[in-house]
């Protein structure tokens, strides 16, 4: 018997440890985390290595912050006025989207759904770690006594870190997103895709079971989902590194994560300990000290603008407009530039600017032909397309052939008709679209001089003095 | 007769150390194993406990004593990270139980020797350690081999200056 002492009793020790293991698989706490006897255990163990952990930390905190805080004031005052600066501009942005987020929330408050912002967090240090790369736990000077409780969200401003495991209380265990057991809903921002975060046996977080996806490229951001109820919504997760494909879960794959939070040197955390679906009171102060400033500098940048436009609008020694297809004198000064005019219409016709006549010189009722479409009358080839050129037949073959009818009595009765699409008419007719430059549609000509009494408009809407109410039937369309 | 001189050599060669040592060295590896991965992330490849494991195992050259001991290093480590307790603490006092075991038969001052105890007993402490993770408890951890053997070497080599550390502390005769 005492032959076998030494296998008996590492024996004993392992099926002690075996039927602990099973107990705490079998039986979990209904309530989360650990049993009251494991929870005792860890309890010793981090009793044991907290208050040295603590001292450590004070220490090196202490002999930093003494050697820190003279550089400190060194420079100061230069950060202080980048600060500044920074601020201001943030408050800027902010203003700037402040209405982009009223809208979001109408929107949302529309479709019954609940934002939670951060209301309140409770700021804590890193003491300490699990020392091992297999569990990838920190623990913080923070515990129940300062309001934390398991299933918290522990952020940094730079992005998310974890949750809390277990509270103690004057410590917790914060389990981090690169471990292996934690889980957290994400989000690819452009791509929309969601999954859940896990750490991998590297220690780097990646979202799991991914279909393969083109569009998801590296750098593309991740934010959290908020569906997982402990990370509100939106707090940027980090940006894709890579994608693996899963060996053992073929054809998925793994996005490997970058995180935006630095995990391997975390020193300050904040948890958040409230969420809410209102806004704190000092984010909705500083949004409106923000939209207030903002309009501010908005007002006095556009009042800027104007006074450094103006003086350029009634400048004494600015030139003279020399007016369209005119060649302007060499300016005096070089500051100021000459007024612009669209260049010379190719084919002038009557929309052409001052080729129409003035208003004072027209007979009320007599319609005004342009002498250039008179100079050819072709009264008998209404019925058929007339001749034009080859391009133009072209064109005209794909139009239907009620457009030239219902457009002929507007071309002839000279009321201002406006192409339906000059850029493309100019394009199907094979001539350079001209900015500004309008053409003339395809009419067929019939009478080459009608003078149409002028009738008296019953209503007065659809009649302008010298046009001609619609003289064929099927002209629906009116002047524009 | 023969028998009896070999207990006598084998007794003389047992080392003894004082209690505050055999307290206060294990608490002080697990210490560090905690605090100093805070300021070198990759630190964690080394398990300062399992060497200290090791040392105390080899040295006891008595397998009673390194279960204990490994169990009990074990059961912190254990109840510092976020899994089940115990994980550790099987595989520490298996380790323990066999570093003793061939204490008794190896000469484990040469340093050739204790590289390779270290990398043979870290190997056999991880596969432990994955069999009750995969095949005990069924966690869906992945493992990443290289990094593994990797962790090994690098522990193997850690111990042999580890080693000499702590054999200042050991009394002289």
């Amino acid at each position: 018997m005492s032959r076998y002492k030494n296998i008996l009793f590492l024996v004993a020790v392992l099926l002690v440890q075996v039927i602990g293991l099973a107990v705490q698989v079998r039986r979990p706490n209904p309530n989360g985390g650990d049993g009251k006897t494991v929870r005792l255990i860890r309890y010793w163990a981090i009793s044991l290595m907290s208050p040295p952990e603590k001292v450590v930390h004070g220490t090196g905190t202490g002999v930093r912050g003494m050697w820190s805080n003279y550089l400190d004031l060194r420079h100061v005052r230069q950060q202080n006025q980048e600060l500044r600066e920074r601020v201001s501009r943030l408050q800027l942005e902010q203003a700037g989207l402040l209405e982009d987020a009223r809208q979001g929330q109408r929107l949302q408050a529309l479709l019954g759904f609940k934002e939670h912002y951060i209301y309140n967090t409770v700021p804590a240090q890193v003491i300490g770690t699990s020392g091992t790369d297999q569990s990838r736990i920190l623990t913080i000077d923070k515990g129940s006594k300062d309001g934390l409780k398991p299933d918290m969200a522990v952020i940094t401003p730079d992005g998310i870190v974890g949750k809390v495991r277990d509270v103690f209380g004057h410590t917790s265990q914060v389990l981090v997103i690169s471990d292996q057991t934690s889980g957290a809903g994400v989000l690819l921002e452009s791509t929309r895709l969601r999954g859940v975060l896990r750490g991998n046996a590297l220690g780097q977080p990646q979202i799991i079971n991914m279909l393969p996806d083109e569009r998801v490229k590296p750098g593309e951001r991740v934010v959290t989902s908020g569906g997982d109820q402990i990370f509100p919504r939106g707090l940027p997760v980090g940006v894709v590194d890579q994608m693996v494909p899963d060996t053992s879960n073929p054809p998925y794959m793994d996005i490997v994560i970058k995180p935006a939070a630095n995990l391997g040197h975390l020193e300050e955390l904040l948890v958040i300990t409230e969420a809410s679906d209102r806004m704190p009171p000092t984010a909705q102060q500083d949004m409106a000290q923000s939209a207030a400033e903002g309009a501010a500098v908005s007002k006095q940048r556009a009042s800027d603008i104007l006074a450094e436009r103006l003086p350029g609008l009634s400048d004494p020694n600015a030139l003279a407009d020399p007016g369209p297809g005119q060649k302007p004198a060499t300016p005096a000064t070089p500051a100021v530039l000459p007024p612009l005019h669209p260049p010379p219409a190719l084919h002038p016709d009557h929309y052409t600017p001052d080729a129409t006549p003035p208003a004072n010189s027209l007979t009320p009722g007599q319609a005004v032909v342009d002498p250039k479409y008179a100079a050819a009358p072709k009264p008998h080839v209404s019925e058929t397309a007339p001749a034009k050129s080859t391009a133009e037949s072209k064109t005209t073959a794909s139009k239907p052939a009620q457009d030239s009818d219902a457009e002929a009595p507007k071309a002839d009765t000279g009321a201002p008709v406006k192409p339906k699409h000059p850029a493309t008419s100019a394009t199907t007719t094979g001539q350079e679209a001209v900015p500004g430059a309008t053409h003339p549609p395809v009419v067929k000509p019939k009478v080459p001089k009608v003078t149409v009494p002028a009738p008296e408009p019953s209503d007065g809407s659809n009649t302008a003095p010298g046009i001609a109410p619609a003289a064929s039937p099927g002209d629906g369309s009116q002047p524009h | 007769m023969a028998m009896s001189a070999s207990l006598a050599r084998r007794e003389l060669d047992v080392q003894r150390y004082p209690l505050i040592v055999v307290v206060l060295v294990p608490l002080a590896a697990i210490f560090l194993q905690v605090l100093i991965p805070r300021f070198i992330p990759k630190f964690d490849i080394i398990d300062l406990p399992l060497l200290v494991t090791i040392y105390f195992s080899v040295g006891w050259r008595n397998p009673i004593a390194g279960t204990i001991t490994g169990a009990v290093i074990g059961l912190v480590q254990d109840a510092l990270t976020s899994r089940p307790l115990g994980i550790n603490g099987i595989s520490q006092c298996v380790v323990g139980f066999f570093a003793a075991s061939l204490g008794v038969k190896i000469d484990v001052e040469n340093p050739g020797t204790r590289l390779l105890i270290n990398f043979a007993f870290t190997l056999l402490n991880i596969g432990i350690y994955l069999f009750i993770m995969h095949r005990m408890l069924a966690f869906n951890v992945r493992t990443n081999w290289l990094h593994e053997v990797i962790k090994a070497v690098i522990n193997s080599i850690v111990g042999v200056f580890f080693f000499d550390i702590l054999d200042r502390v050991r009394p002289r005769d």
